[in-house]
C-alpha cells in the first residue's frame, strides 16, 4: 500500500512484517501457549470483547520480548507516526516494542453511517529491530492467539510496498490477507526520515476494529462487543465511539477552524524548525543532538493539522503537494536530529 | 553427466515478478556454465510464493583442460624480454620452451597447460555470484546482518539454499558455498500450513517429488492447470461458466503453493450493477474468478475462490470470510454506482476547473472545451453529426470523476456511457463517452460510430498539438504521455474507417481551433507545429505499415514522391504498388525502370546536367523509340487519370503496359549514340519512362 500524503486508505492498515516457518539462523524462539485461554472470562477474551482482544496481543508480544507501551498523547494519522516507530526504527540500537495507537484520519469520517469507516480507529503496532528471522512465523502466532486458526483460515501475504512521502520513508512487505480479507500489515522498513535502516526494523500492524469484527462475526464495527459482557453490562464499540465519530465527522468537514488550522501548521513548522537549531551541541569529536523528541512532537503536529485542512477541502492539488513536502522536510530533519542522540545510537 | 539442483527459499516473493525472476535464474546460471566451458544438456526453472528452483541437467564433471600457445620474444631477443616472457608463462626455463620458424625468424613457444577444475567448484564460484547479483525489480535488507554495509539484497528475506550435484546414480554432493550467513545444504521445507517439516532431498526428482508430498506444486503451469481444470468444473457442475482471465489466473498461481478451488456467493441485488464493475470489484481487490450463466451470457451471483490450504472444515470457514468482504465490496461498488447516478454528467463539469491537466496545458476544463471546439470541426469531415459531436466531447471525460472511476481507473469510460444511458444521452453521445479512447493500442477495436470517431479524433490531435506546442514530443525510448499510440490511434481510425483527411490543410486549422485562448502555453509558433506533427504521422504510419507486413521500401517509394497529406491514400496506394510488384509485369518494369535511371545517373554524372524536358520526336530513329514516346504518353494520361479517381490498381494495370516497349527500347536501342543530339534525346526519352512510373511511386527507392 502506497501511502498517499498523510492519509492512506479506508481502515488502513500500517504495514507489518511476516516471519517464516523456516528461521535458519536462529534459535528458536520461546514458545509458551499462547492460543486463546479457555479459562478466561469473556471480558478478557479475544473473540468475545474488543479489549480482550488488545488484551491478547499485548500479552503475546510481550512474550516476545516487546515492550508494551501505551499510546502516544498526540493526534496521528497512524502508528507509525509514534516516536516509538518512527524514530526508534533509526540507529543501530535493537529495539522491540508494541503498542496500540489510535489513529485519526479526519477525511474517512463518515457521520458514523458507515459500517467500518471511520475518523478515528485503533491500530495495534509491533517493531521489532532487527527484525527477527521468524517474525513471519510470530505473526502467525499472534493470529492464533487471537483466535484465528491457520488450519481453517486462508492467510496469504500479499504483495504490498509501503511507502510514506510525508515521513520520507519505504519498506518492502505485504498485506496480510485472512479468508481475502486485509487483516494487517507487514513491512521491513528500508528507509526512515530519509535515513537508511541498519538494521532493518520489521513492523506489523493490525487493523484492531477489522480483526476483531471478524472474530465477532459482526458486520458493523458499533456492534463489536467492547467489553465482553451480555445484557445491561454489555458495552458497545457505538456505545464508546458512535458520537465521537458524528461530532467529529463534523468538526472535521465542516467546523474546524480552518484559519487557526492554517497558523497551526505554520507554528508547528516554525517551531520544529526552532527546537531542532536550538537542540545541537559539540560534544567530544562528535555532534549531539539534545531536543530531537520535542521537535518530532512539532513534526506530528504539522502533519495532523494538514490532515484536518485536507480534510475541510481548503488545500489544492497543487499546495497539497507542498505541505507533503514541507512536512517530510521535518520529519527528515527530525530524523537527522535522533540519530544524534544517545537512543539514536550516538556514542 | 551429473545434474544440479538450486533452491533459494525465502518469504513470499510477490506473485508478479515470480516468472521473470525464474528465468533470470536459469538464464544466468547456464549462461556462466557455458562461458565456464561446462555445456549442459539441458535446465528447467520453476517459481513458487516461497521459492525459486533451478535444475540443470547433464552438465560435465570437469571442465574441458585448456592447451594454449603462447608465443615469445626472437630466440637470442633481449634478456629481459625472456625474463618476462619466463614469469609470464610461468616456465622455469627457456628449455621448457619450444622453438618455432617461420619467416621472421625463430621464436620462443610456450605450451601452457590449464587443467579444466571440477564442475562441483565452478558452480560454489559462480552461485554466490549470480545471487548476490539477481535482478530483482526491487529488493530488500533484513535482520541483523542489514546492520553493516554490503548485506545481501533479496526480494524478500532469503532463509536456506538447497545446492546438489551429482550423478543419477550416486549420492549426490552438496554445492558447498555460504551467501550471508546462510549455508548451502540438502533441505527444504513443505507447505507453510499444511507441512512445514524440513525435508531432505538429493536431486531434482525426489524434490519435485517429496514436495509434492509437501503440498507443494512446484510447477507454475501445473498449478495453473489445476486451477483452471478446477474452477471449469466447479462452475460447470452448478451450470455455470468460468470468466476465464489469464491474467488473474497467472496472479492467482504465484499466490499459492497448494491451490484448493472454491465457490461462494453473493446476493442477487448485487448483480443490478454494471457487470463490468463487480468482474473489477471482485477480481482487483479479491483476486477471485466470477462465472456466468452460459444461456444468458450475463453474470451469476457466485465466485471463485483459489485458497491455499485444504481446511479442516473442508473450506466452509473461507468461503464464509471471502463472501463476508465480497458483501462489503460489492456493496461499496453498488454505493458508488447508485451515488454516481444521482449526479448528472454535465453537473460534474465544474470540478474539473479545479483539476490541472497538465500545468503548461491548463485544466482538464479548459481541455475539454478544446476537444469540444475540435470535434465540432471534425464532425462534418467525418460524417457526424456535430451537435452530438460536441456533446458527446462534453460529456466523455466526466466519468472521471465518479466514485466508481475513481475506485475501478479501468472502466473510465465504460461508466461514461452507463451513466449517458441512464441520463437518456443519444445512444451516439453515450458509445463516444466509451469509445474516445479508442483504440488504445494496436490490437484495440476502432470505433466505426461517426460520433466516437469524431471525438476520438478530436482527444487525440488535441494532446498531440498540445504536447507539440510545449515541446513535450516524444524521444527516443521515452514517450511518457503515449504520443505514439495517440498517432497511431488517428492514422487507424482514419484508414479503417476510410476517411478522407487532407491533414496538410486540416492540421494548420486544427492547430489554430486548438491553440485558441491562452490554456495552452505555447512554446512553438503555431505555424510551426503542423508539418513537424505532419513528419511524426508520417514516421508513425511507416511504422504501422511495416508492423502490417508492408514492404519498408514501398512505403518509402509513395513517401518519396512528397506532397502525401492523405493517410488513406498513402496506405491505398502502398497496397496496391505491392501487389503490382508481385506481377511479372511490375517486375519487369521495375527492373526497366531501373536501368533507364541507373544509365540516367551516370550519363548526368558524366555531363554535369540532367536531361529533364520532352524528347524532340523529330529526333527518333529508330521505331522502338517511336514505340516507346508514344506508350510514355499513353500510360501517362491513363494512370494520371487513374490516380485522379484513386483507382491506383487501374494506375498500376496501365503501368503494366509500359513494360513491353521498354524492354524492347532496351534491346534494340543504343542510348549512347554517336550523334550527342540523338544521344541527348534518348536519354530525355529515359527520363520520362522514371518520371511516368512517377505518377505512383518512386521507382528507385524499391529494393529489387
Amino acid at each position: 500500500m502506497t501511502e498517499v500524503a498523510l492519509l492512506s486508505s479506508p481502515f488502513a492498515l500500517i504495514p507489518i512484517p511476516a516471519v517464516d516457518t523456516v528461521p535458519r539462523d536462529s534459535t528458536p524462539p520461546r514458545e509458551p501457549d499462547l492460543t486463546m485461554d479457555a479459562s478466561l472470562p469473556a471480558h478478557m477474551r479475544p473473540e468475545r470483547s474488543f479489549q480482550g482482544f488488545i488484551l491478547a496481543l499485548q500479552r503475546f508480544w510481550a512474550e516476545q520480548g516487546c515492550v508494551i507501551l501505551q499510546p502516544y498523547d498526540m493526534e496521528m494519522g497512524a502508528g507509525t507516526f509514534h516516536p516509538a516507530t518512527t524514530l526508534r526504527a533509526l540507529g543501530p540500537k535493537p529495539w522491540n516494542a508494541a503498542y496500540v495507537q489510535p489513529s485519526r484520519r479526519p477525511k474517512d469520517g463518515r457521520y458514523g453511517e458507515n459500517p467500518n469507516r471511520m475518523q478515528h480507529y485503533y491500530q495495534f503496532q509491533v517493531i521489532m529491530k532487527p527484525s527477527p528471522p521468524n517474525l513471519q512465523q510470530l505473526y502467525l502466532k499472534s493470529l492464533a492467539a487471537i483466535g484465528i486458526d491457520s488450519a481453517v483460515h486462508d492467510i496469504r501475504f500479499v504483495e504490498d510496498d509501503w511507502e510514506s512521502p510525508t515521513l520520507g520513508a519505504w519498506g518492502l512487505g505485504w498485506e496480510c490477507w485472512c479468508d481475502g480479507m486485509e487483516v494487517s500489515q507487514f513491512t521491513y522498513f528500508q528507509q526512515v526520515a530519509g535515513f537508511e535502516c541498519a538494521p532493518v526494523a520489521g513492523e506489523l500492524t493490525y487493523g484492531l476494529e477489522r480483526l476483531a469484527m471478524y472474530v465477532q462475526g459482526v458486520d458493523r464495527v458499533y456492534d463489536l462487543n467492547f467489553n465482553g459482557r451480555d445484557g445491561a453490562d454489555k458495552v458497545t464499540y457505538g456505545d464508546v465511539f458512535l458520537q465521537a465519530e458524528q461530532e467529529y465527522s463534523r468538526h472535521n468537514f465542516e467546523y474546524a477552524d480552518t484559519a487557526m488550522l492554517f497558523e497551526q501548521f505554520k507554528m508547528a513548522e516554525e517551531a520544529c524548525k526552532k527546537y531542532l537549531a536550538a537542540g545541537w551541541r559539540e560534544g567530544g569529536n562528535q555532534k549531539q543532538h539534545l531536543m530531537a523528541l520535542p521537535a518530532y512532537d512539532q513534526c506530528i503536529k504539522a502533519s495532523h493539522v494538514f490532515n484536518l485542512l485536507d480534510a475541510r477541502g481548503v488545500i489544492s492539488v497543487t499546495e497539497r503537494q507542498s505541505y507533503i513536502f514541507r512536512v517530510r522536510e521535518l520529519a527528515k530533519a527530525c530524523g537527522e536530529a535522533w540519530v544524534h542522540t544517545e537512543a539514536g545510537g550516538a556514542a | 553427466m551429473p545434474d544440479l539442483l538450486l533452491e533459494l527459499f525465502s518469504e513470499e516473493i510477490p506473485a508478479r515478478m515470480q516468472a521473470k525472476a525464474a528465468d533470470d535464474l536459469r538464464r544466468m546460471v547456464t549462461d556462466k556454465l557455458v562461458a565456464e566451458g561446462l555445456v549442459y544438456e539441458g535446465a528447467k526453472a520453476f517459481a513458487t510464493p516461497r521459492r525459486l528452483a533451478l535444475t540443470v541437467h547433464g552438465i560435465p564433471v570437469r571442465q574441458p583442460d585448456l592447451k594454449e600457445e603462447r608465443r615469445g620474444p626472437r630466440v637470442g631477443g633481449p634478456e629481459p624480454a625472456i625474463q618476462g616472457f619466463l614469469k609470464a608463462t610461468g616456465l622455469a626455463s627457456l628449455s621448457d620452451a619450444k622453438i618455432q620458424s617461420d619467416k621472421k625468424g625463430d621464436f620462443y613457444i610456450a605450451l601452457i597447460e590449464k587443467p579444466g577444475r571440477a564442475a562441483i567448484d565452478v558452480l560454489a564460484e559462480i552461485l554466490p555470484v549470480i545471487i548476490r547479483t539477481f535482478p530483482w525489480p526491487k529488493s530488500m535488507r533484513w535482520g541483523a546482518r542489514s546492520a553493516k554495509p554490503g548485506s545481501l539484497n533479496w526480494v524478500r528475506p532469503l532463509h536456506a539454499i538447497t545446492a546438489t550435484f551429482g550423478l543419477e546414480t550416486e549420492e549426490p554432493d552438496i554445492v558447498k558455498f555460504s551467501v550471508d550467513g546462510i549455508e548451502t545444504g540438502n533441505t527444504t521445507y513443505g507447505h507453510r500450513f499444511l507441512a512445514p517439516a524440513a525435508i531432505q532431498v538429493r536431486r531434482f526428482e525426489d524434490y519435485e517429488a517429496k514436495l509434492l508430498n509437501a503440498k507443494v506444486v512446484l510447477d507454475p503451469e501445473r498449478r495453473k492447470d489445476a486451477i483452471l481444470t478446477d474452477a471449469k468444473q466447479l462452475a460447470f457442475a452448478q451450470g455455470f461458466e468460468l470468466v476465464e482471465d489469464q491474467n488473474l489466473l497467472d496472479e492467482v498461481a504465484g499466490l499459492v503453493e497448494w491451490p484448493v478451488v472454491l465457490m461462494g456467493s453473493f446476493d442477487q441485488e448485487f448483480l443490478a450493477t454494471p457487470a463490468e464493475v463487480i468482474r473489477a470489484t471482485i477480481r482487483n481487490n479479491q483476486k477471485c474468478f466470477v462465472v456466468s450463466d452460459p444461456k444468458t451470457g450475463k453474470l451469476a451471483n457466485k465466485f471463485i475462490l483459489v485458497a491455499n490450504i485444504e481446511a479442516t472444515d473442508g473450506g466452509k470457514t473461507i468461503i464464509a470470510g471471502n463472501e463476508r468482504v465480497i458483501r462489503a465490496r460489492l456493496s461499496d461498488a453498488k454505493f458508488f454506482y447508485e451515488t454516481d447516478l444521482k449526479t448528472k454528467l454535465e453537473d460534474r463539469l465544474p470540478k474539473f476547473e479545479q483539476i490541472v491537466f497538465h500545468e503548461k496545458l491548463g485544466t482538464q476544463a479548459e481541455r475539454i472545451k478544446r476537444i469540444e471546439r475540435l470535434a465540432a470541426e471534425i464532425a462534418p469531415l467525418v460524417g457526424a453529426d456535430v451537435e452530438k459531436a460536441k456533446r458527446a466531447a462534453k460529456l466523455a471525460k466526466a466519468d472521471l470523476l465518479t466514485e466508481v472511476v475513481g475506485e475501478f481507473p479501468e472502466v473510465q469510460g465504460l461508466m461514461g456511457k452507463y451513466y449517458a444511458l441512464a441520463q437518456g444521452e443519444d445512444p451516439s453521445v453515450a458509445a463516444a463517452c466509451e469509445e474516445h479512447y479508442k483504440p488504445q493500442g494496436p490490437a484495440d477495436r476502432v470505433p466505426t460510430d461517426p460520433v466516437s470517431v469524431a471525438v476520438a479524433l478530436a482527444d487525440k490531435i488535441d494532446t498531440l498539438v498540445g504536447f507539440w506546442a510545449i515541446d513535450e514530443k516524444p524521444t527516443g525510448s521515452k514517450d511518457p504521455y503515449a504520443l505514439r499510440r495517440a498517432a497511431l490511434g488517428v492514422i487507424r481510425l482514419i484508414a479503417e474507417n476510410n476517411i478522407r483527411l487532407n491533414l496538410l490543410k486540416v492540421i494548420p486549422k486544427f492547430v489554430v481551433t486548438l491553440l485558441e485562448g491562452d490554456a495552452v502555453k505555447s512554446a512553438e509558433s503555431p505555424i510551426a507545429i503542423a508539418p513537424s506533427l505532419l513528419v511524426f504521422f508520417a514516421d508513425r504510419l511507416k511504422v504501422q505499415l511495416r508492423e502490417q507486413g508492408a514492404r519498408h521500401d514501398l512505403v518509402d517509394a509513395v513517401f518519396a514522391l512528397g506532397d502525401q497529406d492523405d493517410l488513406l491514400m498513402i496506405v491505398r496506394r502502398v497496397e496496391a504498388l505491392g501487389k503490382f510488384l508481385d506481377t511479372d509485369d511490375g517486375k519487369n518494369l521495375l527492373a526497366g525502370t531501373k536501368r533507364a535511371s541507373n544509365i540516367l545517373a551516370i550519363e548526368e554524372k558524366k555531363d554535369k546536367r540532367t536531361f529533364d524536358g520532352a524528347p524532340e520526336p523529330a529526333l527518333y530513329s529508330l521505331g522502338e523509340e517511336k514505340v516507346l514516346a508514344k506508350a510514355i504518353d499513353e500510360v501517362k494520361a491513363e494512370a494520371s487519370a487513374a490516380v485522379a479517381k484513386e483507382d491506383f490498381a487501374a494506375a498500376m494495370s496501365a503501368m503494366a503496359k509500359l513494360r513491353p516497349p521498354v524492354d524492347a527500347f532496351f534491346d534494340k536501342v543504343r542510348v549512347n549514340d554517336d550523334d550527342p543530339k540523338v544521344r541527348e534525346n534518348r536519354l530525355k526519352l529515359l527520363n520520362e519512362i522514371r518520371s511516368a512510373t512517377r505518377a505512383v511511386a518512386d521507382f528507385s527507392k524499391i529494393q529489387d
